[in-house]
């Protein structure tokens, strides 16, 4: 057992503890000038859930565009800032942010039983950085938007667009800033300030991904803050660092992009799976099956991902040797995804499984990113990327990676520790519903994709032949059932927030040192700093008897 | 079939576009196995392990050594026949077999230009004869585009700067989109155009049709005399830069101690920027032709440098 001198818990209906972080201080200075990772996690969670629907409201645009063949709800510039903008917010004001930015800043003190994070001043900084670099972004968007996707290709984004380039890289340079402040504070933390006997290998995976995605962060977010550099010297100055005609190369950016941005998918998605590992073990009352290989997979992933960033190029005019590199260290990338997939499911086996709102949630996330993994593995073939390279293939492939796997483990978790950051349930069929809406309308949007990307449709098309339509009417339809699915939860949430039946400390009956305290926790998380005696997930085990 | 029958499956109309697809369908059918497998493993699990009386503690299950290490090695091994196999047919995807009709492929914001060796020029349309391997020589004149064929299953970036190469066997007569691949600005979804695959017949009849015009190495000789290539570098030149006689093909040594081979890219460069690569044993004394020449015409006089027959007594490298 844990053994934390909590108070004794009171029996009969929960009740609200009578101070807690939430309302121990009132007043908009008590949240603007906090240092509590828990207040800055629910700042980081209203901002980036704000930066989420900026998102899909344009591709709610350009998906409307896409009912028809012909370009005739919006201009073809339009269209192309609406693509751009998409890009640029949900991969850097929301999937980047999002688990470790909301749910890694509430959790990682209180899972590893501290009382902050090492840095509590870095990290409100980290906020600010990201509210700054946001305001950029926002500015771009409503005055005169970007073209150049958010891939910002040389020399289109240094020589030829004519939209606000400086701006927007301006914008996620400062971003970068905030992501390499929180993972070096995480790393920090988890190194430091583990409760006592919380050894290594007692931590909970949602720690070990954290970690590694921490990794990421501080290593390959300089990257890319050097590489929007040049692309905005190049834009000032005209060095010629990518463009051929005065010696540059302009293949070396795309080297430079993808040094970050393939690691970058992994950011996004490693936390989610250590959402996926704490859900699973929750509601199927497991200890997880393959702890070791779990936890060393989320490395193993962290640092192949580093040498996988050519596949991105493979028609690009690298060398056809290097392409066969690049193919094999991102098949190399897929077997620790794939040894994941196979330890959660084998959790469930005599598992006492429920179906509440995260395990929904939760086991969707398996469903999508099992196909987003196995399509990924087309890709890495380097014969068939050939053909389905910059088509609806690839949309396909890395929404259900981003969507179906890296926002579905978010949901999940912001669902599972809901009770936990606001002391109170949700309604949890309606929960169960969205959850639902979002699987249909998900794979509605986005499997139709993966057909039109194998007929040929190239990406970022404002207009297309008319051949293609059938399949962009079902995705535009997906979309539609998709946005009422997310705009559920934001609806069901927010009535929490004052009608919500009263959790208690742990609604859930999980494990883990989060959940030994009160819901809200007060400030300084516990009363008493927890001693930790076993490992993670010890769920109450059956004595087997002849016949179980 | 009730009209809402969908197209599942592009044209196939090139050597390789079968290859792809059972290399694809072998992709597919792993892929329904394992997600096959593990949905029906979740579903099983959910429905026989579901939280009721009796059942609200399960038992205690043991890690499984054996089948860890079992799953990470048929998911390892399965990747490399598939890594195999694919890196096999991407080489012979983008290795040129000989004998290939070489057509000068120039993008632009946003449109195709498209010349044929015989001098015959169309815009966003490609006519190409049956059953003959055809080599695009890809260049761009302002950002990076993208040469792709759906029905023929191959794509190439088109590159500013630096010819790029794609090649292909048309299998099929009849009409098939092509479609530039890589964004390339406000309009990307305009740049697309037909390739025609006709009888060899018809392609003739077709290069021989409307106004006649000459070998792109005529046209590329009769420019070499006009913008004063001649005078240095003619077959009775002055000295002051070398004779390109023979040159393409050859390695050359340079100024700078290092040796290059005298490639498209490199002849390309010369032109624009005389004294980045300067040869050996001359001084840099040539004028730039950037803005003076276009892309189009770097290629008819490339076209007519590897038209002049090679140097005597030289070997090919």
């Amino acid at each position: 057992m844990i053994t934390a001198d909590a108070p004794a818990l009171p029996t009969g209906a929960p009740q609200l503890p009578r101070e807690h972080f939430l309302n121990v201080e009132y007043g908009v200075k008590s949240w603007l000038l906090t240092t509590d990772h828990k207040r800055i996690a629910l700042m980081f969670l209203v901002a980036v859930t704000l930066f989420f629907f900026l998102g899909g409201a344009a591709a709610a645009l350009f998906r409307l565009e896409l009912l028809t063949p012909p370009g005739d709800l919006v201009s073809d510039h339009t269209y192309n800032k609406l693509f751009s903008i998409h890009g640029v917010t949900m991969v850097w004001f929301f999937l980047i942010p999002s688990i470790p930015a909301v749910l890694g800043n509430f959790l990682v003190p209180m899972m590893i039983g501290a009382r902050d994070l090492a840095f509590p001043r870095l990290n409100l900084s980290s906020f600010y950085l990201f509210v700054i670099g946001g305001l950029f972004t926002l500015v771009v968007m409503f005055t005169g938007g970007l073209d150049t996707g958010w891939t910002f290709y040389t020399p289109y984004s240094s020589m030829f667009a004519n939209t606000y380039v400086i701006a927007a890289v301006t914008g996620i340079f400062i971003a970068g800033f905030s992501s390499i402040f929180t993972g070096l504070n995480f790393i920090v933390t988890i190194h430091k300030m583990r409760a006592p006997g919380l050894t290594w290998f007692r931590l909970p995976l949602f720690i070990w991904a954290i970690y590694a995605t921490s990794v990421i962060l501080v290593l390959a977010t300089p990257v890319l803050a050097i590489t929007l550099t040049l692309v905005g010297v190049e834009r000032i100055f005209h060095v010629g660092i990518f463009d051929p005609a005065i010696g540059g190369d302009p293949l070396l950016f795309q080297h430079l992009f993808w040094f970050y941005s393939h690691p970058a998918v992994y950011i996004m998605v490693l936390p989610s799976m250590g959402v996926v590992s704490e859900v699973i073990t929750c509601f199927s009352r497991k200890r997880i099956f393959g702890y070791h290989f779990i936890a060393f997979s989320s490395l193993a992933i962290a640092v192949i991902g580093f040498l996988v960033w050519g596949h991105h190029m493979f028609v690009s005019g690298q060398s056809i040797y290097a392409g066969m590199v690049f193919s094999m260290l991102s098949f190399a990338v897929a077997i620790p995804s794939a040894v994941k997939v196979f330890n959660w499911t084998a959790t469930l086996y005599r598992g006492s499984v429920s179906f509440e709102t995260p395990m929904l949630y939760s086991l969707g996330f398996i469903g999508l990113f099992t196909i987003g993994g196995l399509t990924g593995l087309f890709l890495a073939t380097l014969g068939i990327d050939v053909h389905v390279h910059d088509t609806y293939f690839v949309i396909a492939h890395f929404h259900y990676i981003m969507v179906g796997g890296a926002v579905m483990g978010y949901m999940s978790g912001i669902h599972f520790w809901w009770p936990k950051m606001t002391g109170r349930m949700y309604p949890d069929g309606w929960g169960r519903l969205a959850a639902l809406i979002i699987f249909i309308g998900f794979n509605l949007t986005f499997f139709p994709q993966f057909i039109l990307g194998y007929l040929g449709m190239p990406r970022r098309y404002h207009s297309y032949p008319p051949e293609f339509q059938v399949l962009n009417v079902m995705s535009t339809a997906g979309a539609s059932i998709l946005a009422v699915g997310y705009l559920l939860p934001l609806v069901y949430m927010l009535w929490s927030l004052r009608y919500g039946r009263i959790a208690g400390p742990n609604p859930w009956r999980a494990k883990g040192l989060e959940w030994e305290t009160t819901s809200p926790p007060p400030t300084d998380n516990f009363e008493k700093i927890p001693t930790v005696t076993e490992g993670a997930y010890a769920y109450p085990e059956r004595k087997e008897t002849a016949h179980g | 079939m009730l009209g809402l029958w969908v197209q599942l499956s592009p044209d196939r109309a090139s050597t390789v576009a079968g290859k792809v697809d059972h290399l694809f369908y072998f992709l597919i059918a792993v892929s329904v196995f394992f997600a096959g497998l593990i949905f029906t493993l979740i579903l099983v699990f959910a429905v026989k392990y579901r939280r009721r009386p009796g059942n609200e503690i399960p038992p205690a299950t043991k890690d499984n050594l054996m089948l860890e290490i079992l799953w990470t090695a048929i998911p390892a091994g399965l990747t490399v026949v598939i890594f195999l196999w694919g890196a096999r047919l991407f080489y012979h995807i983008f290795t040129p077999p000989t004998g290939t009709i070489k057509i000068n492929v120039v993008a632009k914001q946003w449109m195709w230009k498209i010349q044929h060796p015989e001098g015959k020029m169309e815009i966003d349309e490609l006519h190409l004869p049956l059953g003959r391997p055809v080599e695009l020589n890809l260049i761009s004149e302002d950002v990076i585009h993208d040469f792709f064929v759906p029905a023929f299953r191959v794509k190439h970036d088109v590159l500013p700067g630096r010819y790029s190469v794609e090649w292909f066997k048309p299998t099929k007569t009849g009409k098939y989109h092509f479609f530039c691949s890589q964004y390339c600005g406000t309009g990307h979804s305009r740049m697309v155009g037909w390739v025609y695959v006709m009888t060899p017949r018809d392609y003739q009849r077709w290069l021989t049709s409307g106004q006649p015009t000459d070998p792109l190495a005529v046209t590329g000789e009769r420019l070499f005399q006009r913008v004063g290539c001649a005078a240095c570098h003619g077959q009775e030149s002055n000295g002051r830069g070398p004779s390109l006689v023979g040159l393409f093909g050859q390695t050359v040594h340079l100024q700078n101690g290092r040796t290059r081979l005298a490639d498209d890219d490199y002849l390309r460069e010369s032109i624009l920027r005389p004294n980045a690569e300067l040869v050996e044993g001359y001084q840099p004394v040539m004028p730039t032709f950037k803005g003076i020449l276009s892309e189009e015409q770097i290629l008819e006089l490339l076209a007519y440098m590897k038209s002049l027959p090679p140097k005597e007594g030289e070997v090919q490298p």
